[in-house]
């Protein structure tokens, strides 16, 4: 069907446009932007008008829980929230059950995504077998079935003579690794931030050294292999500080941070609210202003969700039991907002970091509208705020440390390859 | 969001006792007030009140603890409530019921009061919290003990007993001694003395021992023992736990008897009227000389009798 998205705000950072335009869709690619194309004959149009018109949410860390952990979220529930969220890519952990470690789990999970005929999701293969940390995957043959990268999600590598090799091997056939930089021996047994708050609280602390330590382990075998390395989920200031002095010195690196981390710091863990059990941790509110200046600045490429959805049950215990995670798919654009209003960052350059930054990270061709690009295509309404309870969010995850709150941003339409998969 | 209070209903009453952190230095004083005449209680023939007859008290101990849950068994007993024992140990979780169905259980059976021992930071909170939720508000929860975070009617007798025999906290030096870091008594403790108005209170340990940032308590630090205690009005020793020795915090128990066990030596240069107490159990050899336990200047057996007072104040003024 032919589509045109009449009225908009038109912003596309990969390219610099910001301008009132309509866009144009046909056979799922775009095929004008302002005017029509000769003897335009729209199938259906879009009014966006007050609505920003932008590429498709591009989101680099968000869990399906398939295979086997349909009991926190299925992949049906989390496509749909990917979509209510504007999110038409999104690159998904390893840490199912069985982990993606077998070309066969990946073809399945592709294949199941296919069919659900929602975002496109890139599987990012497990960096060792089962995750543990012990033996290479065959990264060949699962970068085949669909992986774009390989990682260990939120598992410890403990033998960093493992990690130089899973990085020299990775180097060797062009394959990025993505690291979670904590050290697994400075954060045992911690749940929260070490600091003021995990101090008062009696929580045991994950200090920020367990993320100095990691970085500077992985950008000395960066060095020693030249590998091609992302890191994920930054945390600290001292950590942004490592990364920029990384870039600097020309190492390829790239890394993001998570959604809750540029608006959250433990001072919200309150009286030990599990929402807030998260990894990493929140750190402290001086961390969480670097990480937002870091955002700006670029020294941190690309914003996600992070989304991990959580059963309520493993939220209603303790603190120290509490599952980490919290859902994020439909947030993360929000979020996006809310920061670059706070922050006076620019609109373009907040929504590239949802965008081209993280679709650069991928290595996709998505994250942008030129003419002849894919049709995936978030319209919001910037300005319209809608309050975070369950029943508003698509996720089978409901927890999140938002809920009750009232945030920025109501996606209208998300277009995946010329389709509306979405509207509100 | 962090609520207001978790422990103070909107009228201002004492809900539940979760912690001393906000807790407002006029209900800390009204709590050891109303604790004095309890201490009489014990030296009567007949050791009976009946401010909680008809009232149950559920002790809920999650992590053993002999001591404690006696002390409130005792207390409960004292003012006639009528008092039901649960050790549920660590093994709950293993047979598949939650803390919080636990808890929804005895709710069930008519509980008025829940005493709470449990190795997680918090978990106190959580069934208060879950509580006001479900609208069972009138259901009160004692923390006895969650992790590493608050023990505050321990925190209470301790406040109890520095009051007694010094009168009043201003103008008090008062020395916590030994493993601050997974001390849920020191961090009571220090939350009352700053809210009393003590002028100074530190912390003194290895920093193994000491929590990063715990001078943001309100504390002062000390890594030698000596001018930690020199002119102190009020000596606090820590238990250290024989699993400290494993993992790395501390070498061996002889060379922190050395460092930080107290002595008559060490006692010495703190102030001649110093008083020297322990939460209890102690080892000794380990933190404590015997001669200090034993010796004139230490009231930790009055602790343990003022224990049971005070106990009796927080569950009359919560439940009765």
């Amino acid at each position: 069907m032919k589509i045109e998205i009449a009225n908009g705000r038109f912003v596309d950072p990969k390219h610099g446009v910001d301008r009132p335009a309509s866009l144009y869709i046909a056979a799922g690619k775009v095929v004008a932007i302002g005017a029509p194309p000769a003897g335009w004959q729209a199938g259906r149009v879009l009014d966006a008008t007050g609505c920003i018109v932008a590429p498709g949410l591009v989101d680099l860390a968000a869990r399906l829980r398939e295979p086997g952990l349909e009991h926190k979220a299925t992949l049906e529930s989390e496509m749909d929230a990917a979509v209510a969220g504007g999110v038409t890519s999104l690159a998904c952990p390893p840490d199912t059950d069985p982990p993606l470690d077998e070309p066969g789990l990946v073809e399945m999970l592709k294949q199941r995504a296919r069919l659900s005929n929602r975002a496109h999701v890139y599987p990012v293969g497990a960096l060792t077998v089962g995750l543990a940390g012990e033996e290479l995957t065959e990264m060949g043959e699962l970068t085949e079935a669909g992986c774009v990268a390989f990682s260990q999600a939120d598992r410890p590598l403990v033998d960093t003579q493992v990690l130089l090799r899973a990085l020299q091997y990775a180097a060797t056939f062009g394959h990025a690794v993505w690291l979670r930089p904590q050290d697994p021996h400075l954060a045992r047994g911690g749940v929260a931030h070490d600091g003021e708050v995990a101090t008062r609280l009696g929580l045991p602390g994950i200090p920020v050294t367990a993320e100095t330590v990691a970085l500077a382990t992985i950008f000395a075998l960066v060095r020693q292999t030249n590998g091609r390395v992302h890191i994920a989920r930054l945390s600290s200031a001292e950590g942004v500080a490592l990364v920029r002095a990384a870039k600097v010195e020309g190492l390829a690196v790239t890394c993001d941070v998570a959604a809750h981390h540029l608006h959250l710091s433990d001072v919200d863990l309150g009286w030990f609210d599990t929402q807030c059990r998260l990894e990493p941790p929140l750190r402290s509110t001086r961390d969480r202003a670097a990480l937002r200046a870091g955002l700006a600045d670029g020294t941190i490429d690309a914003l996600c969700s992070d989304h991990a959805p959580v059963d309520d049950d493993a939220k209603l215990v303790p603190f120290g039991e509490a599952e980490p995670g919290a859902t994020g798919l439909e947030l993360l654009l929000p979020l996006t907002l809310q920061w670059a209003a706070a922050d006076k960052v620019p609109l373009a350059r907040a929504i590239a970091a949802i965008t081209s930054a993280p679709a650069r990270v991928l290595g996709i061709d998505a994250g942008h509208l030129a003419v002849g690009a894919a049709a995936d295509v978030c319209v919001f309404a910037p300005d319209e705020y809608w309050r975070v309870e369950p029943k508003a969010l698509r996720s089978q995850g409901k927890n999140t440390p938002f809920i009750g709150l009232e945030v920025p941003g109501r996606v209208r339409y998300t277009l995946v390859g010329g389709q509306v998969v979405h509207e509100a | 969001m962090p609520a207001a209070s978790p422990q103070i209903d909107a009228s201002g009453r004492l809900a539940h006792l979760l912690t001393l952190e906000g807790l407002p230095a006029d209900m800390i004083v009204r709590i050891l007030d109303t604790a004095q005449p309890f201490v009489s209680i014990g030296e009567r023939e007949v050791k009976k009140v009946p401010l909680l007859r008809g009232r149950s008290v559920f002790n809920l101990f999650f992590e053993n603890s002999t001591r404690t849950r006696t002390t409130f068994e005792i207390a409960a007993k004292r003012l006639s409530a009528d008092v039901i024992n649960l050790n549920i140990g660590a093994s709950s979780t293993t047979k598949g019921e939650t803390l919080l169905d636990t808890v929804d259980n005895l709710v069930a059976m008519d509980a008025d009061l829940f005493v709470v021992r449990h190795a997680q930071s918090g978990a106190a909170h959580l069934i208060a919290a879950h509580l006001s939720r479900t609208g069972r508000s009138h259901v009160h929860v004692v923390n006895a003990g969650d992790g590493r975070h608050a023990h505050p009617t321990q925190g209470l007798l301790d406040l109890f007993t520095i009051r007694h025999y010094k009168q009043d906290f201003r103008g008090l030096t008062v020395a916590i001694v030994g493993d601050v870091l997974h001390s849920r008594v020191a961090r009571s403790l220090i939350h009352g003395l700053t809210t009393l108005g003590a002028p100074e209170v530190r912390v003194v340990g290895p920093q193994t021992l000491l929590p990063t940032a715990v001078e943001s308590m309100g504390v002062q630090v000390h890594h030698d023992m000596r001018r930690g205690l020199a002119g102190c009005d009020v000596v606090v020793m820590l238990r250290l736990q024989n699993e400290r020795m494993r993992g790395a915090l501390l070498p061996s128990a002889g060379e922190y008897f050395k460092h930080y066990g107290l002595t008559p030596e060490k006692l010495a240069l703190a102030k001649p009227d110093a008083i020297v107490m322990h939460p209890g159990p102690m080892n000794r050899g380990v933190e404590i000389d015997s001669a200090v336990a034993d010796g004139a200047r230490s009231v930790i057996l009055p602790q343990v009798t003022f224990g049971i007072a005070v106990r009796m104040a927080v569950m009359s003024m919560l439940a009765g």
